[in-house]
C-alpha cells in the first residue's frame, strides 16, 4: 500500500544525517552524564522511523537535537544538507503533553505558525479548515485546549504542525498519554496522514507494539549512554495486522533487545540506590 | 424548592442576627448611641448622607446632576478616582520592570536588591516622606496609592513570566516564533493569570491606602469624611462612612473578578468560579 519503502529510498540522499553525536549533560553538581554517544544514523525522505527504548536511555534527547532545541557537545546533524542551527518550521515538532497555547481556541492554534509567518488572510484560513476537516475537528474550533479529550487535542496539535507544510515530523511519545482505543485511532490515523502528504516520521516510544505498528524501520537504543543497539527495517506490509505470527516474530525480537537495555537500566538504579 | 428557598434564607441568618442583637443592645440603653447608635439610626444617616445637601433648584443645575450632588457619592466618587489613578499609575510601572525582570536574569540581578528592601516597607510608613516631597492635596495620595499598587503587580509579573512553562517556548520556537512574537504572543498570555491576580491584590492594597491617604493629606472621599465625623462625635455617620467603603470594595474587587473570569476563560482553574 505505501510506496515509500525502506529499499526505495536507500540510494537518495539521507533527509536526516546524524553523524558521530555526542551529547553530555552536566548533572546536579557533581558528575556528567553522556545521555548520547557516538550516534550514526540516516533517515531517508517519506521514511518511517521509530526511536524505541526503555526510559533514559536518550532516545528524546536524540528526538530534541535533531529538532534543534540542544546543541550538541560533538558530532554533526544535517538535514536536506544543511546544518541544524536552530528549531524551525521544517520539523513540526509534536510533544506527549501536546502543548497547544491553553489561551487560544483551536483555530487559533492551528493558525498560529502561518500568522507569525505573516501569511494573508484567505490563505490561513483556508488552510486551518481543511486541517479542521482532515483531522474531524470542525465543531471543535472555537473551543478552548481545556475542553478537549487528550486524543483531540492531540490532533491539534498534529494539525498545528502540518499547518506549516513541514516535511519533517518530529514527535515524542505524542500517544503516550491516551488510552489504548484512541491511540490505536490516532496511529491508524498517522499512518494515513504520512502516506497521502508524504512525510518523514521520526517517532519516539518506549512500546514495542507501536514501533512495530508503524514504522518502516525500529532504532533500538541502548541504556545510558545512548547509542543505536540496532537499526530494524519492518518488512511487514501495511495495514499491519497485530496479531499476526510475523508481526509477533518482531515484537519478540525487538522485547528481547529491548529488555536487555531495561535490565542495565535496573542494575544502574539499584547501584544508584547503594551509593546513597 | 423549600430547599432552595432555604439556602436563600441560610446567607441571611448570621447577618440579620448580629443586627437584631445590636439593635437590641442600642435600645436597651446599656451603652450611650454616641459609642454604638443603633442600625436604623446608621441606616437613616446613611439615607441622609446619600441624598443631596440643597433642596432641588431648578436655576442651579438639572434634576440629574442634583440627584447625585449628594455627599456620600462625592466621596465615594473622590475615593475612586484616586484608586484608579493611583492603581494605573502603580501598575503601569510594574508590568514592563515586571517582564523584564521576569524574562532577563540580567535586569532581575540588577533590580532585585532594591525591590526586596523597598518592598517590605508598608506604603503606610511614606506618609511623611509623601507630604515632605508632593505637600498636601491629591499628589501625595496617588504616590501612596501608586506605590501600593506597585509591588503586588510586580511581584506577581516577574513570578508570572518565570513559571512560563517551558513546553510552551518549545512549540512556539519550533512553529518558527521569533523573540518579539514569543514574548507577545505566548510568555504574556501564559503569565496573564499570575499578573491578573497581582492586579487583583494590588488593587486591594491600593483601596486600603486610599483611606489612610485620605485621612491625611486630602479634605474629601470616604477616609476623611468619617475622620471628619469623629470630630463631631457622629458615630452613626463614621460606621455609614465604613459601610460604604465596605461596599466599593466590594464593588472593585467583584468588577476584577469578573475581569478575571473574563480574561481567563481559557484557564483550568477558572471552570468552577
Amino acid at each position: 500500500m505505501n510506496q515509500h519503502a525502506v529499499t526505495g529510498s536507500l540510494a537518495s540522499e539521507p533527509c536526516i544525517a546524524v553523524r558521530g553525536l555526542r551529547q553530555v549533560f552536566t548533572g546536579s553538581g557533581e558528575k556528567e552524564v553522556i545521555a548520547l554517544d557516538g550516534i550514526d544514523l540516516d533517515i531517508h525522505t517519506g521514511e518511517f522511523v521509530c526511536l524505541l527504548g526503555p526510559s533514559g536511555c536518550g532516545k528524546s534527547t536524540l528526538l530534541n537535537a535533531i529538532a534543534g532545541f540542544t546543541t550538541p557537545t560533538a558530532g554533526r546533524i544535517t538535514v536536506n544538507g544543511a546544518s541544524v542551527a536552530g528549531p524551525g518550521p521544517d520539523r513540526g515538532m509534536v510533544f506527549q503533553e501536546y502543548a497547544l497555547f491553553p489561551w487560544m481556541t483551536v483555530e487559533r492554534n492551528i493558525a498560529f505558525g502561518l500568522e507569525i509567518q505573516k501569511a494573508p488572510k484567505e490563505t490561513i484560513r483556508g488552510k486551518v479548515d481543511a486541517l479542521l476537516t482532515m483531522l474531524q475537528l470542525t465543531e471543535f474550533r472555537d473551543r478552548f485546549p481545556k475542553d478537549l479529550s487528550g486524543g483531540m487535542r492531540q490532533r491539534v496539535a498534529i494539525a498545528r504542525v502540518l499547518a506549516l507544510d513541514a516535511p519533517i515530523l518530529l514527535m515524542d511519545e505524542p500517544f503516550g498519554a491516551l488510552d489504548a482505543l484512541t491511540r490505536r485511532n490516532l496511529q491508524d490515523e498517522l499512518l494515513r496522514l504520512w502516506s497521502t502528504l508524504c512525510k518523514t516520521v521520526v517517532f519516539v516510544t518506549h512500546s514495542i507494539e507501536e514501533s512495530v505498528y508503524l514504522a518502516d524501520r525500529v532504532a533500538v537504543m541502548t541504556y545510558r549512554p545512548g547509542t543505536i543497539k540496532r537499526d530494524m527495517p519492518i518488512a511487514l506490509p501495511r495495514e499491519r495486522d497485530p496479531s499476526s505470527p510475523e508481526f509477533n516474530r518482531y515484537m519478540k525480537e525487538l522485547t528481547q533487545l529491548v529488555m536487555e537495555e531495561q535490565q542495565r537500566h535496573h542494575v544502574d538504579e539499584l547501584r544508584a540506590a547503594e551509593s546513597k | 424548592m423549600r430547599k432552595t428557598l432555604y439556602r436563600y434564607l441560610q446567607g441571611f441568618l448570621v447577618p440579620v442576627t448580629v443586627l437584631a442583637v445590636w439593635q437590641g443592645v442600642s435600645m436597651s440603653g446599656w451603652v450611650s448611641p454616641m459609642i454604638l447608635p443603633a442600625p436604623t439610626a446608621v441606616l437613616a444617616r446613611w439615607i441622609a448622607y446619600l441624598l443631596p445637601l440643597q433642596p432641588f433648584d431648578p436655576q442651579l443645575s438639572g434634576y440629574i446632576v442634583w440627584m447625585f450632588s449628594g455627599e456620600l457619592l462625592h466621596d465615594t466618587y473622590a475615593s475612586f478616582y484616586r484608586v484608579m489613578i493611583g492603581f494605573f499609575i502603580g501598575a503601569g510601572l510594574a508590568l514592563p520592570l515586571g517582564l523584564a525582570m521576569g524574562a532577563s536574569d540580567r535586569m532581575y540581578k540588577l533590580f532585585n536588591p532594591l525591590i526586596q528592601v523597598l518592598r517590605p516597607i508598608p506604603p503606610i510608613a511614606f506618609i511623611p516622606l509623601s507630604i515632605l516631597w508632593f505637600g498636601l492635596g491629591n499628589p501625595p495620595a496617588f504616590f501612596l496609592i501608586t506605590l501600593g499598587a506597585f509591588f503586588p503587580v510586580l511581584m506577581n509579573t516577574i513570578a508570572g513570566v518565570r513559571h512560563v512553562d517551558a513546553i510552551y517556548i518549545r512549540a512556539a520556537r519550533s512553529l518558527g516564533a521569533d523573540q518579539k512574537t514569543l514574548f507577545l504572543r505566548v510568555m504574556l498570555p501564559a503569565a496573564a493569570p499570575y499578573i491578573l491576580a497581582g492586579a487583583r491584590i494590588g488593587i486591594g492594597t491600593a483601596f486600603i491606602v486610599v483611606i489612610v491617604a485620605e485621612m491625611i493629606a486630602v479634605n474629601s472621599g470616604l477616609g476623611y469624611r468619617i475622620l471628619e465625623a469623629r470630630e463631631f462625635l457622629w458615630s452613626d455617620k463614621i460606621i455609614a462612612g465604613m459601610i460604604t467603603i465596605g461596599l466599593l470594595g466590594l464593588a472593585i474587587d467583584t468588577i476584577m473578578n469578573r475581569l478575571n473570569t473574563r480574561l481567563l476563560r481559557w484557564h483550568r482553574g477558572m471552570e468552577s468560579r
